[in-house]
């Protein structure tokens, strides 16, 4: 087989001991190469395992994508963040337990000592303005600001990564991410509440309660809408990290944004611009729980986030296949 | 003659009006191991990362390895190991888990080798013992042995290697050149991005010199030698008589020093230079040509100042 055949024919080559990526036309593994000049060369010390060399690219692989979840979980600092969010749902459902349901609360945690999943609901609505934020504005301003910090962005880019590519796995990691965050916060509270509390039919807002296994799927949609919501934010969050090269300085912006936007929303004189805001229409979740579901303000905050995310990844997608890598 | 690298009128102006690299012609030919030399800030860096691709050209066209870039860079980049401007991984991985998640970005490679090819990679460096360690807690030279481990993941046609020795002990150093020197013998074409000009006289069939964003040379480097002015050194007990004699000749730039005496040949042919010595009565224990010196031209070609480029 000639050195042009295999380059003309890289398929099928991974299990044949010649076919290796080499446009040279000299064989890495066998010793028996002569360089241009016509010396011998003696056999090399290091050799590439036979099958090194390159295989068809491939259409689809999860391999950096798992890669990138791996990078993910496997750091310390975000096993720290999962850990804070699960503090709040096991605080509420102690908190309960030791003194009982408060008569005047909002609407999940007079209802905990009743069904344990308010619990998870109730551990929900408490994250959502704040802790929830900041774990995804961490994860997502990491995305790209963070390899560029390191200078690990030049390499992956000279891999080649591929820059749509590379935003493409980031972005689905802090998708993964915040459905992550955000089961693990309801499953905490719910395991933690059943426990305590039991379970049973579930009592709704509308009045008429649903089976406990309709409550489970409620709660299940409850964590689909807000991850949804997050994801808006960890799009912007992708967008503000491919701008700087500081991830502390992108996530401070994330934050800024997501709770300048909760103060606006919080400003009656500002009711124009309201639905306008990322986070308008986030506390929503509670609509699911209504029997029938109430969608006047469920759909529209799907419709919102999904807007978000298509102007914010779209952004990131400009900005960042355009730009310079000088980190 | 093909080129493992060509580039034609390559020119980055920066945002801030800075010319970093201006109107190169890059020809590496296939094979060679190109020194690319040249001042702190005279724009090697630059000229890497336009290379590769990782900043855009304001004007100019390049091809790597026949291809054109940036627009073939999805197959050529895979082809080409690269070092650009120091190590950088993830410090709170180790060594060994930085490569593999390098390696999960390549789309070209099987991850069913990645395991034998990170290992042989390490190996090849040295690094095979401390490759589990955290790269938080490697030392300098660690830290470019995994670099150069990372270009090294596959077989490679082209490596550009941006001060691939910078940190290394002397030990270390000799292991990186007696590596190129390996790969340059497999037919992989090296470029070494480097100020160490003894560096590039052991290893380097060819150069390039950079300065002031400008490549100021370029060629072989027996031929850019040749091109230099050589020297005569005489040995002798009278130094001040030979420089005398020497000078007499018509040899300029006479250095005379305690038991040597060195001179700009020019045009003098050096057979006439030891008859008129002894002629003169000049003790004589030693006398050569010392060809072009490689760091004269370099200092020839881009200045005695200290200064870095601004």
């Amino acid at each position: 087989m000639s050195a042009a055949d295999l380059r003309t024919s890289p398929a099928g080559d991974a299990d044949d001991a010649d076919g290796k990526d080499d446009a040279t036309g000299k064989n890495d593994a066998t010793g028996n190469d002569a360089v241009a000049s016509g010396e011998a060369v003696k056999p090399r010390s290091h050799t590439y395992p036979d099958d090194a060399g390159a295989s068809p690219p491939r259409w689809f692989s999860t391999r950096f994508f798992r890669s990138e979840l791996w990078l993910i979980f496997g750091r310390r600092r975000n096993w720290v963040g999962l850990a804070i969010l699960c503090a709040v749902p096991i605080l509420v459902n102690v908190a309960t337990k030791m003194s009982g349901p408060s008569g005047d609360g909002p609407e999940f945690f007079v209802n905990i000592t009743h069904n344990g999943l308010f619990a998870a609901l109730a551990a929900l609505a408490l994250e959502l303005p704040l802790f929830l934020p900041i774990a995804v504005a961490a994860i997502s301003a990491d995305a790209i600001a963070g390899e560029a910090n390191l200078g690990t962005l030049r390499y992956l880019l000279a891999v080649p990564a591929g820059r749509t590519r590379l935003l493409a796995v980031k972005f689905a990691a802090i998708v993964v991410f915040a459905s992550a965050a955000t089961l693990l916060v309801a499953v905490v509270g719910a395991v933690l509440g059943l426990i305590l509390f039991g379970g049973g039919p579930m009592a709704t807002f509308s009045g008429t309660p649903v089976s406990f296994g309709e409550g489970m799927w409620r709660v299940l949609l409850v964590c689909v809408y807000i991850t949804v919501m997050l994801t808006a934010l960890g799009a912007i969050g992708l967008f503000v990290s491919t701008l700087t090269e500081q991830p502390i300085g992108a996530a401070i912006a994330v934050l800024v944004i997501a709770l300048g936007s909760e103060i606006s929303d919080a400003i009656p004189q500002l009711s124009a611009i309201h639905r306008y805001l990322p986070t308008h229409y986030w506390l929503s979740f509670g609509d699911l729980l209504r029997n029938p579901i109430a969608i006047d303000r469920t759909v529209p905050g799907l419709l919102s986030a999904l807007i978000y995310v298509a102007i914010f990844t779209s952004a990131a997608w400009a900005r960042f296949g355009g730009r310079d890598v000088t980190s | 003659m093909t080129l493992a690298i060509a580039s034609a009128g390559l020119t980055k102006r920066f945002r801030s009006g800075q010319v970093a690299v201006d109107r190169i012609d890059l020809a590496v030919p296939h094979g060679a191991v190109y020194g690319f030399l040249g001042p702190n800030g005279s724009g090697k860096t630059t000229t890497i990362r336009l290379l590769l691709g990782l900043i855009r050209p304001t004007a100019g066209t390049h091809q790597l390895l026949d291809a054109p870039m940036p627009a073939a860079a999805r197959d050529v980049l895979p082809r080409i190991g690269a070092l650009v401007e120091g190590p950088a991984f993830h410090p709170y991985l180790s060594g060994r888990d930085n490569l593999r998640r390098l390696d999960a970005a390549d789309r070209t490679v099987s991850p069913t080798t990645t395991d034998r090819r990170i290992d042989a990679a390490l190996d090849r460096v040295g690094l095979l013992a401390a490759a589990g360690k955290r790269y938080r807690i490697f030392s300098l030279g660690m830290r470019q042995r995994l670099a150069l481990a990372a270009a090294l993941l596959r077989p490679r046609d082209l490596l550009i290697l941006d001060e691939p020795t910078n940190g290394l002990d002397p030990q270390g150093t000799r292991e990186v050149r007696l590596l190129l020197t390996d790969l340059a013998a497999a037919g992989t074409t090296v470029v070494l991005s480097t100020h160490l000009l003894s560096e590039v006289e052991q290893v380097c069939t060819h150069v390039g010199v950079m300065h002031l964003g400008r490549l100021v040379a370029q060629g072989g480097l027996a031929e850019l030698r040749a091109g230099g002015a050589p020297r005569i050194e005489v040995r002798t007990t009278r130094p001040d008589a030979a420089g005398t004699v020497l000078a007499g000749l018509g040899l300029t730039d006479v250095d005379t020093h305690t038991d040597t005496v060195t001179a700009l040949l020019g045009g003098v042919s050096a057979e006439q230079v030891a008859p008129a010595l002894v002629h003169a009565d000049v003790p004589l224990s030693g006398l050569r040509v010392l060809a072009a010196d490689l760091e004269e031209m370099f200092v020839r070609l881009t200045g005695e100042g200290f200064d870095v480029s601004g």
